[in-house]
């Protein structure tokens, strides 16, 4: 643990707060339009139509504003779900809740030409809702109950499933596949505000109670027979971390798509820098989540300009080697 | 005076399969009381009920004579203590941290952390002897200190009955010793209710004021030690052929397993006696 006392750690908050702000601004005026931090003060201030004013206001401060409230969403839900399944490898992406809002978004766009953002929103959260008791179900099924080992493989058979049935109907249907690829491929851009807005009250909602029970996920963490034994009602606070988890990667996949490995990897830098205090560690985690979206997004201009690589791939770049390092080292401490 | 814990008419099963039929125990207060019993009998499941970590069947478990099914959790939880078997403290964990969650029962949206709960952990680190190891994380610790650390947490919760599951498994015998003489220490000093389940029926035997004894999803015996504690019963509950002599350091009964093994004394009759 990277910061020892509670002093360090308010100061580490504070430092994690404006790098976030520092890397919107980051995000507002590095790209292929050449923009710079007057242009940006200026198009907020007195925005005079030009076409460097257009980009900043109603391209990069969207998708700024959209990667910080998605890394942060996909880093809690990790959190969340570490703990709940004692899984260091336990991410939305992972155990298959964020292909399974993907699925369900495609469907609803594609196939019944759903266009309300509302809507969307809530087909995500079905389809998150559906992947994660479907997991929990498969992972529950036999004599020792759910063991880390048996829920990870239902998420990754879940996954995989619902990565394979999106895949099999856009084959069928290429025309939809075109509408959808990019946004399957998980990217922030492109997105209007009005997507973020429409979703914003339930990511809201999710930050909010994830920081409220941060303290009885510290006594689940002790495992289940000892949170009960200190008074805790365990079934009450794995059904509410069970809404957030939804509401969040739900919310998440709704605006920006499948992106993955960010929900396996923050909260473990997390834990590296303020120890394993939930307290600490979600308010950390989504910050560092926007931190890692929003640096992924202003990588992912860079890569092969003019083209631009969606940050799912980004992230999954960053993303593997970690994987593979806390794949190693978790299953070896047990 | 009224019993610490009593079950009427108890009922448990995993599934369709009943491991405790019926069953109605009382538990005396500021005793020591020792569940004895075979593998698989019930004796951890029992106290897991009684826990309310397991719902049971049919039947009720009353706490000091109210029923625990109408009690709040949090309300049991100040009274009633539970250490699991082996527990697993998450990695990075510290002992100081362990030991505070003692205090979550006391704990509201309102009421955080108090001078009482500070009190309280303190003198839980003291009774258990490691306020030396309290920033220390609990997986670097050794066995015995571990299981210290986590009967601290227990202490903490500052309740009158502490339960048990095998609190000495896994540990050798120098701190099987150690960890036993803590829980008759709590006992003779601060007069706590003490229920755990152990294997080694001889420190059963030392340390128990009170030994029920598990067989057929029903107590077979209950009682003093050394009133219910003989050859027949061993033979009865374990399946085993023993001697029963007395323990020639405290006089509680000592329980001599015949079996294979080398035998270096000329013996007049093996078994079977």
């Amino acid at each position: 643990m990277l910061l020892k006392n509670n002093g360090q750690k308010v100061l580490g908050l504070i430092i994690a707060i404006i790098l976030l702000l520092l890397f919107i601004c980051a995000s507002i005026i590095y790209g292929y339009t050449d923009t710079t931090w007057k242009m940006a003060l200026n198009a907020f201030q007195h925005n005079n139509g030009s076409n460097e004013h257009l980009v900043i206001t109603t391209v990069r401060l969207p998708r700024a504003l959209i990667a910080a409230a998605v890394g942060c969403s996909l880093a809690i839900a990790g959190v969340l779900m570490q703990t709940l399944t004692k899984n260091p490898l336990a991410s939305p992406d992972i155990f298959g809740v964020n292909a399974g809002a993907g699925f369900a978004v495609v469907i609803a766009v594609t196939l019944f030409s759903i266009g309300d953002l509302q809507a969307i929103a809530w087909i995500a959260f079905a389809g998150a809702a559906a992947a994660a008791i479907g997991v929990y179900i498969i992972g529950s099924v036999g004599r020792e109950g759910l063991t880390p080992i048996k829920l990870t493989l239902a998420g990754a058979a879940m996954a995989a499933m619902f990565a394979s049935f999106t895949q099999g109907f856009l084959v069928i249907d290429e025309a939809a596949l075109e509408q959808v690829l990019f946004w399957l491929a998980g990217s922030v851009q492109g997105r209007k505000l009005e997507i973020l807005l429409s979703v914003l009250p339930y990511l809201i909602a999710g930050w909010g109670i994830a920081f409220l029970i941060s303290s009885k996920m510290n006594v689940l963490s002790m495992g289940d027979d000892v949170a009960k034994g200190l008074g805790l009602n365990t079934v009450m606070l794995k059904i509410g971390a069970g809404i957030v988890i939804i509401l969040l990667s739900g919310g998440a996949v709704a605006i920006a798509g499948p992106i993955g490995f960010i929900g396996i990897v923050i909260p473990h830098v997390a834990r590296a820098i303020v120890g394993i205090d939930h307290r600490w560690v979600i308010p950390i985690s989504g910050l560092l989540g926007g931190i890692l979206l929003l640096l992924a997004d202003i990588l992912a201009r860079y890569v092969i300009m003019p083209q631009e690589v969606p940050v799912g791939v980004m992230t999954a770049i960053i993303g593997t080697p970690f994987f593979i390092y806390i794949a190693r080292r978790g299953f070896n401490a047990k | 005076m009224a019993d610490a814990i009593e079950t009427k008419n108890l009922t448990l099963t995993y599934g369709d399969t009943i491991i405790i039929n019926e069953l109605d125990l009382r538990i005396p207060k500021g005793e020591i009381t020792v569940f004895i019993g075979g593998n698989g009998c019930g004796k951890s499941t029992l106290l897991r009920s009684i826990a309310r970590l397991l719902k049971p069947r049919t039947g009720a478990v009353l706490l000091e004579g109210s029923a625990m099914a109408k009690m709040s959790t949090k309300d049991i939880a100040k009274r009633m203590a539970i250490l699991p078997q082996s527990p697993l403290a998450p990695e990075g964990l510290t002992v100081m941290q362990l030991v505070k969650q003692g205090r979550y029962p006391y704990q509201t949206w309102l009421k955080q952390w108090t001078e009482e709960d500070e009190e309280k952990v303190n003198r839980a680190l003291k009774a258990t002897g490691i306020q030396d190891l309290k920033d220390r994380t609990v997986d670097s610790l050794s066995g015995g200190q571990r299981q210290r650390a986590w009967i601290a947490m227990t202490l903490a919760q500052d309740t009158d009955i502490i339960l048990l599951d095998e609190p000495t498994t896994y540990l050798d015998m120098t701190h099987q010793i150690e960890i036993l003489d803590l829980l008759f220490e709590l006992n003779e000093k601060e007069n706590r209710t003490i229920v755990m389940v152990l294997h080694d029926l001889n420190l059963a035997c030392r340390y128990a004021h009170n030994i029920v004894a598990i067989k057929n999803q029903k107590i077979h015996a209950q009682g003093k030690p050394e009133h219910v504690i003989n050859c027949n019963l061993v033979k009865n509950v374990f399946d085993m052929e023993c001697e029963v002599t007395i323990d020639p350091l405290f006089g509680t009964p000592l329980c001599i397993p015949y079996g294979k093994g080398r035998c270096i004394i000329k013996r007049a009759e093996v078994g079977n006696g």
